[in-house]
């Protein structure tokens, strides 16, 4: 084999392999996104029930209610509108009234959202990269440092 | 005062390190080899400088100074010792420090191990390294400080995230950083070659050895990492597809490839320009990582709370060092003279599929990751790539990979023999089949599930063919086979057992598969079935520790004949941040794990829980630490070792008179 075959073969090979992992990648973009949105962002889109997403915001006060059967109901909102979410199974440990946190699941209908899985930020000082920029919007962010 | 000695010491070290960047390359680019030889002991003093700093945040985290900034805020006078010692790196400008200090405490290894290295690759591998150290060093101070000072000082400090109390935080930051920063002398070593345009075998063989190192630390880093995860969040998973968990697994894939790339580079002066360029990229994505979890661009699960103006910092760092090398690259490349000839199928053939296969699975993980952020720049659409995606893309990649893993060590150098090859790992073969057609009729579960199982099996003793292959031999005795095992060279023992260990790790990812997770309402003095156990929740109890409350529970585990073992699944309560914490009960039976974490206790007395029952879950995490060895073992290869070549030759002269 001579080196121009060699090379010719190693090209070969290197775009098959790349061409296969770009046409992977789109793949699985294509049917693997999962849309993050805030409550007021899904009131305003008129976002299908059924779609599987995932809300950010603070767990509103005084919201969360255990039903029976491990059921937990709360509702999310990012100061204005918010999302009643439920939920069935262990929340996490940082999970408690004014905590910023995901929700991941489906939404239902327009107006409950079933998670599959709560998350809530290792620091408890965390909220939601998007609540917190929407929350300076309307000037109703307080600063933790400033807080300290 | 030791705090301002601290952060002098900073301060001084940032100069040393400026100097350590200028002086060494002004003196090999003027030839004047008085200055280029000053780059040794300057890269040692800046290490000194760095380690002072370190040890005076330590000092007041120890003593809990509640005068400085970040002590206070990470902090508490009541905690355990251990956990003072380990809050200096759980928060932002701690973790940043550990990362100068052990990329200075590279620099100065580097240094102190490089006499046998040619005087200007030399001199140029320590200014790369100074280069780095003042981008790093000037980054904490302008805008990640620790040594800032609070007045008047509080009594009593905010505490660590209780999150982070926890063995795990001592483990795994410092492995991963030695594993990040241990490629920060692979890169150091690409660019100065660039600079010099010398690449050789020779080069390669200097290389190999830090490479490993790195590549050990982060092999155990991440899997010291997904254990912790997986003991300690309390939901039985042990890798999220989270973007700071994929900034550690960028560069591992990475730095894998590289790792089998310079070997090749090393014995058949083949592969040159890729090596080099595989160098560079596996720190860039080091990098990369740091700015993803440093910079607070990500919404993660992880991350300390950040402040966003320091990504601008280490996004310039980023495009700063990626983009010099890669226009260095660009620079010098052509002139690389491409090396051995080989044919499709060999060993270097092998090792460049692997490559491709790394690199190409290294590529859909970067673009998962940055995927969201770059539409968000964009566009402003906020979107979350979640695990079906890595799972998609990556299993095509893996299954390639450990289909074709045990070929590589067998196939000669060259030009292989594909079909003696496959005779050879016919064993194998029907093994992995039989494996994947037993484990299907006895445990069904998802189909990747046996799958996974027949390929782990395939991989486990296709890597044991080449050791018995080395070590039997028709019409010889089983003790002269054990001596001819004992001989094998120890970098052969390392490649094989490295394939074994990852074999090991996909067999315990595979029998996930057959686990059993039950989320129930358990009520005391009530046994519920898990799998082939039964559990019963005994009773609650309170006890407390000096910075936690914990109400712990007691289960037994019993297997139908009778109790097994006890686990106490807990939950804490911190007063200083207000914060619960749920601590699982785990316990290893055999290679399996059962793993109960429960919710707090309802006026009823009963409690919610989630149990699982995970079979051969260790072995994810006993395959890793096996890779690390085998690593390790490879390391101590003679053949290997840093020195050698300048030691052995003089022996070898001798013997020749």
């Amino acid at each position: 084999m001579t080196r121009k075959q060699r090379r010719l073969t190693m090209i070969f090979a290197a775009m098959a392999v790349l061409g296969s992992a770009s046409g992977l990648a789109l793949f699985a973009l294509r049917g693997n996104i999962e849309l993050f949105l805030t409550p007021s962002e899904l009131a305003k889109d008129h976002v299908l029930p059924g779609t599987h997403l995932r809300i950010g915001g603070l767990v509103e006060k005084g919201s969360v209610k255990r039903e029976p059967g491990n059921r937990i109901s709360f509702a999310v909102t990012d100061n204005k509108s918010d999302v009643k979410i439920t939920f069935v199974g262990l929340l996490p440990d940082l999970f408690r009234e004014g905590q910023g946190i995901i929700a991941d699941g489906v939404l239902k209908t327009p107006d409950v959202f079933v998670a599959d899985q709560v998350l809530a930020k290792h620091d408890e000082r965390y909220v939601p990269k998007n609540v917190e920029e929407d929350l300076k919007k309307q000037g109703l962010w307080r600063d933790q440092a400033a807080m300290n | 005062m030791i705090i301002e000695a601290g952060h002098f010491a900073l301060v001084l070290a940032l100069v040393l390190a400026v100097a350590q960047t200028i002086v060494p390359l002004v003196g090999t680019l003027g030839a004047d080899r008085q200055l280029a030889e000053t780059a040794p002991s300057i890269a040692i003093s800046q290490f000194i400088f760095v380690a002072l700093a370190y040890g005076a945040l330590t000092y007041a985290h120890v003593v809990s100074d509640f005068s400085v900034q970040n002590v206070y805020e990470n902090s508490y006078s009541k905690m355990p010792l251990i956990y003072k010692i380990t809050g200096v790196w759980g928060n932002h400008e701690g973790s940043m420090l550990l990362w100068v200090l052990i990329l200075a405490t590279f620099g100065a290894a580097v240094a102190a191990f490089s006499r046998h290295l040619p005087r200007d690759l030399r001199a140029n591998v320590i200014a790369m390294q100074g280069l780095l150290g003042t981008a790093f060093l000037l980054f904490i101070l302008l805008t990640s400080n620790p040594f800032l000072r609070l007045y008047p000082a509080p009594a009593q400090g905010m505490e660590l995230n209780p999150i982070l109390q926890d063995y795990g935080l001592a483990i795994h930051p410092p492995l991963l950083y030695l594993g990040y920063v241990g490629f920060s002398v692979t890169f150091a070593f690409a660019a100065a070659a660039l600079i010099s345009g010398r690449i050789d075998p020779a080069w390669a063989r200097f290389v190999r050895p830090w490479t490993l190192i790195a590549w050990i630390f982060l092999t155990l880093g991440i899997a010291m990492g997904s254990y912790w995860a997986y003991y300690s969040l309390g939901w039985g998973g042990f890798w999220f597809w989270d973007p700071v968990e994929n900034a550690s697994l960028m560069p591992w894939l990475a730095g894998t490839a590289l790792l089998h790339s310079v070997s090749v580079m090393e014995k058949r002066d083949a592969l040159k320009v890729w090596t080099i360029f595989l160098a560079v990229l596996t720190f860039s994505l080091s990098l990369l990582g740091t700015f993803l979890v440093r910079s607070g661009v990500l919404t993660s699960v992880h991350a300390f709370a950040v402040d966003p103006r320091r990504g601008v910092f280490i996004l310039a760092i980023l495009i700063f060092f990626i983009g010099g090398s890669l226009a260095l690259f660009a620079w010098r490349a052509s002139t690389l003279k491409p090396g051995g000839i080989f044919a499709p199928v060999s060993r270097e053939g092998g090792l460049v599929l692997n490559n491709l296969l790394l690199t190409a699975a290294c590529a859909t993980v970067v673009i998962g990751t940055l995927y969201p952020l770059a539409l968000q720049a964009l566009t402003g659409e906020k979107i979350t790539v979640g695990p079906p995606f890595f799972d998609i893309t990556i299993a095509p990649f893996a299954l390639v990979l450990v289909l074709a893993m045990p070929f590589g060590p067998l196939l000669a150098w060259k030009r292989g023999d594909l079909f003696g090859v496959a005779q050879r790992l016919m064993v194998a073969a029907v093994l992995g089949l039989v494996a994947a057609l037993l484990f299907a009729a006895a445990k069904g579960g998802p189909v990747m599930a046996p799958v996974g199982a027949g390929l782990a099996v395939w991989l486990i003793v296709g890597s044991m063919v080449d050791l018995y292959g080395r070590s039997i031999q028709r019409s010889s005795g089983f003790g002269a086979a054990l001596s001819r095992l004992r001989g094998l060279p120890r970098s052969v023992w390392g490649s094989n057992l490295a394939h074994l260990g990852f074999g090991i790790t996909l067999l315990g990812l595979a029998a996930t598969g057959w686990g059993v997770e039950r989320v129930i309402n358990m009520k005391p003095a009530t046994s519920y079935a898990l799998g082939p156990w039964q559990i019963s929740f005994d009773h609650v109890r309170k006890r407390t520790a000096p910075n936690y409350e914990e109400t712990y529970t007691v289960m037994t585990i019993g297997d139908g004949g009778g109790p097994v073992a006890v686990v106490q699944p807990s939950k804490r309560y911190f007063p200083a941040r207000q914060i619960d914490k749920t601590e699982a009960g785990i316990k290893t039976l055999g290679l399996g794990q059962v793993y109960i974490s429960i919710a707090n206790e309802k006026p009823d007395g009963s409690l919610d829980a989630r149990l699982y029952w995970k079979p051969l879950v260790s072995l994810i995490w006993l395959g890793a630490l096996l890779m690390g060895f085998a690593g390790a073992l490879s390391l101590s290869d003679l053949r290997l070792r840093i020195g050698f070549a300048r030691r052995a030759l003089p022996k070898a002269l001798k013997a020749a008179e």
